[in-house]
């Protein structure tokens, strides 16, 4: 009964997207304010709805139901309830629905937390979002029903596959997931204002905290990931280049990319359809995610169901859904206009440039994801492109990026001098120089390499802190004060960028002095690697709930002195008949070590081993949770949450925004410059209400 | 500047810049791609030995042999039409088993060895890397085998 409920309630949830795809857009495009009036309850509807489902779909696998289909392929009676609930997202269907939760999630937050907006605005919106969701809910009703039933029904399950019994199913799915999702809402806002013509500095001010939000997820998302594919695969890796992996990575890069265009658009006017085209771009990247993920046309730890049919209609899917924004992008991005202009040197510039160079990553990522599986289809012989090709693209294309991200913040708008900046930066340059020439020598030798990740990482710490200096030196008062008053969203910028020097280190130093070391080990010899000793001092057998598994005692030591006991395993799962290495690591600050088992070999108790030493590997994510919680902050600036609509009206919005220290200082260069564009201003403050949206 | 002369700047600027980084994409890529192959395209000499490569096939049934004091595992990959003797350094991944699917990735040798620095199997009883399963498939020249679910481990 519970799965026939879940069934149903996809059903009602289909008709309702329907329902809320059609009605609010109509009535926003004639004026019907009773039609845009249903979008609000028929978003929070559908959350529920698709909730009530997907509760459903637990139950059944709490309740071991393995009269349903998916339930008894993806789980066991066996299984720890925690796993049983994971479960839930651990194969093809459950994912699509946990998909469509979130982004009936995300609808019903835009429902509530959008007050200050325009009514036509937020109902275009929701009606753009409740479009995806009736693909997707089209997509499971007719190919991929979670809720098929399965007769007769199995004795037991098929059971989770062991590799995705771990915690970091409980957090990485759900997370990235959201933070795919999310791009839906700057999607949506980028369609709603095609479909209006009206793109301006409030418009983008809406979009922004939402962007930035699905940004955060879905950096968290990514971290969560390799984290855990680093102490799960049990080869020591934390990024492989791997098709799943470049899915994730894509719309990241596009997503970057579009908050930092949203910045321009918001506090210049500038980069309107390019915004709009990012905005497009990285939802479409985040379907292609899915696409690629989900139809199994590759082939990767993470896609654990293949099936063609369901390919083509997710191919066809995002066909329309990129095709057809594209489409109106072509037809209505003349009506939006490209806004201000600006000089060769200038902020907009430097954001431009760096906005071109995350695009063409995005872009050889792609090609180097995309390329094997067409030379497969149109049967030109199947090729493999490996972490080389991402490794020789991503050097010189993020050197000149993370170069700019130091400049682009202390750089004027509109226009800003070279010799200016350069004496501005010019002890954040020379302490760059001193830290590459002297960190990786304190740490294990210069290589050139090395050399340049360390310049970069600094570049990117000292840059920020001029920043934040020459912020902190403009304003009066005591220093507490001073630092109290700083804007949020600029001490959120400054966090993320050295969120990002802090993982050039981590990777910096891993890549430059990592060291992997195979060995065959009988119970009491020992490897010396890297100045620790390993010594393996056996294994005893032990019981997990659905699984049995040979644990070794491997007691690492340096200079005579015990540093860490491991305990690294290798499981046998029961119902799969799966073996499973689970790896022992002990973290550091400075390095990690880190021991796999191999297998048992010969006579006696002599196994193989993979030893690893990791430097500064924690500094790859935690470099991630400081830009995520740097976008965190920026998502709560409070001019987000306080402008009224009236205030807003009678106040220019780019005066109000960008009234702190920057602007007053700023000197016009060109007399065009003298008034930051007063016409657009007014006139996008007067448009932003629905008198303007009625009058189109 | 003029604003002509500063339009025609950033174009100039852009397709230098479009140009640059499509040189480096193709170079990279023309450097690092792997090909692809089964044991009958390396015994009927179709493949220069020194190129990397990934092999795909079944661990021929009885072939895996070990160095007892090191770690060099020595074993067959087969098409079902045509052998190549692996050699490979390390630990083998959780799933490999004998007559089962795998895809080895390193360098032929001239005498024919082929010398692995990554060995990748299947990861659950049904699976088969679709790279072994596509050179079972060529050499037995029918089209279905596996299908299943699940995943490829890399090594």
């Amino acid at each position: 009964m519970i799965p026939e409920i879940g069934h149903f309630a996809l059903i009602v949830a289909l008709a309702l997207a329907l329902v809320n795809g059609v009605l609010p857009i109509v009535g926003a495009a004639r004026g019907w304010t009773h039609w845009m009036r249903v979008a609000w309850p028929v978003a929070r509807a559908q959350f529920v709805v698709v909730a009530i489902a997907f509760g459903c779909l637990a139950a059944s696998f709490l309740g071991n139901d393995f009269s349903v289909l998916y339930v008894a392929s993806h789980s066991n009676s066996m299984l720890p309830p925690v796993y049983r609930v994971t479960a839930v997202w651990g194969g093809h269907e459950g994912s699509l629905l946990l998909w469509t939760l979130l982004l009936t999630l995300w609808m019903a937050a835009v429902s509530v937390l959008s007050r200050q907006l325009p009514r036509a605005m937020v109902a275009r919106v929701l009606g753009v979002m409740s479009w995806i969701a009736a693909g997707f809910l089209l997509f499971m009703l007719f190919t991929s029903n979670p809720f098929a039933r399965l007769l007769p029904p199995a004795v037991d399950g098929r059971d989770l596959n062991p590799l995705l019994q771990d915690p970091g199913m409980v957090s990485h799915p759900p997370i990235l997931y959201m933070g795919y999702v999310g791009f839906a809402v700057a999607f949506a806002f980028a369609i709603a204002a095609l479909l209006s013509g009206e793109l301006n500095a409030a418009w983008a001010r809406w979009s922004r905290p939402w962007t930035t939000a699905a940004w955060i997820f879905l950096t968290l998302g990514i971290m969560l990931g390799s984290g855990w594919a680093y102490y799960e695969l049990g080869w020591g890796g934390w990024w492989f280049w791997d098709p799943v992996e470049n899915a994730s990575f894509m719309p990241w890069l596009a997503g970057t990319a579009l908050i930092h265009s949203l910045a321009v658009t918001e506090k210049r006017g500038a980069f309107r359809s390019w915004t709009v085209l990012l905005a497009i771009c990285t939802f479409s990247l985040s379907l292609l995610g899915t696409f690629l993920v989900r139809s199994g046309v590759i082939t990767s730890v993470h896609s654990f169901a293949a099936d063609p049919a369901r390919g083509i209609f997710i191919l066809a899917f995002l066909s329309i859904v990129a095709g057809g924004a594209l489409l109106l992008f072509a037809w209505r991005a003349p009506k939006i206009g490209l806004g201000g202009g600006f000089d060769p040197v200038s902020r907009e510039s430097l954001l431009l440039s760096n906005n071109v160079l995350l695009m063409v990553a995005a872009a050889s990522v792609l090609l180097g994801t995309l390329y094997p599986l067409f030379l497969d289809v149109l049967g030109l012989g199947k090729i493999s492109i490996g972490p080389p090709y991402f490794d020789s693209i991503f050097v010189p294309l993020m050197t000149p990026a993370v170069f700019l991200m130091g400049i682009g913040p202390i750089a004027r708008w509109k226009s800003a001098r070279l010799p200016e900046l350069a004496v501005r930066l010019r002890w954040a340059g020379a302490a760059s120089v001193v830290a590459a020439l002297a960190l990786p020598w304190v740490v294990g030798g210069w290589k050139p390499l090395v050399g340049l990740g360390i310049l970069l990482a600094a570049w990117c710490v000292s840059a920020s802190a001029v920043a934040l200096w020459e912020r902190i030196a403009q304003q009066q008062g005591p220093l507490a004060a001073r630092f109290s008053r700083l804007p949020s969203a600029f001490c959120g910028m400054l966090l993320a960028h050295v969120g990002i020097g802090v993982f050039i280190v981590g990777v910096t130093f891993v890549k430059g002095y990592e060291t992997e070391r195979d060995v065959r080990l009988e119970p009491g010899e020992s490897l010396t690697e890297g100045g620790y000793a390993f010594r393996f001092t056996g294994t005893r057998e032990i019981d997990g709930p659905n699984y049995r598994a040979a644990r070794a005692t491997v007691e690492v030591s340096r200079d005579g002195r015990t540093v860490a006991v491991l305990h690294p395993e290798k499981r046998l799962f029961i119902v799969q008949q799966t073996p499973m290495t689970e790896a022992a690591i002990d973290r550091g600050v400075f390095r990690d070590l880190y021991v796999a088992m191999g297998e048992q070999v010969g006579a006696g108790n002599a196994w193989t081993m993979r030893v690893h030493i990791k430097p500064f590997v924690n500094w790859i994510w935690a470099g991630c949770l400081l830009m995520a919680l740097g976008g965190a902050l920026a998502a709560c600036d409070r001019r987000y949450r306080l402008v009224p609509r009236k205030r807003r009206a009678a106040v220019p919005a780019p005066v109000s925004v960008s009234a702190p220290a920057s602007v007053s200082l700023t000197v016009p260069r060109s007399p065009r410059g003298a008034a930051p564009a007063p016409g657009t201003a007014t006139r996008e403050a007067g448009t932003g209400s629905e008198a303007g949206e009625a009058g189109r | 500047m003029k604003p002509r002369a500063r339009r025609l700047a950033w174009i100039a600027g852009a397709l230098a810049a479009l140009g640059a980084a499509s040189a480096l994409v193709l170079n990279a890529f023309q450097s690092n791609v792997m090909f692809f192959v089964s044991p009958t395209q390396i015994v009927e000499g179709h493949v220069a030995s020194g190129t990397r490569l990934r092999v795909g096939g079944l661990v021929e049934k009885g072939s895996l042999s070990r160095d007892e004091h090191g770690l060099t595992v020595r074993f067959i990959v087969t098409d079902t039409a045509r052998a190549i003797p692996v050699v490979y350094r390390g630990v083998l991944p959780d799933l490999f088993r004998e007559g089962k699917g795998v895809v080895a990735q390193g360098t032929l040798m001239p005498d024919g060895t082929f010398v692995a620095d990554q060995v990748l199997a299947k990861h659950d009883e049904n699976y088969m890397p679709p790279d072994a399963a596509d050179a079972v498939n060529r050499a037995r020249s029918t089209l279905r085998v596996s299908g299943g679910a699940s995943a490829e481990a890399r090594r």
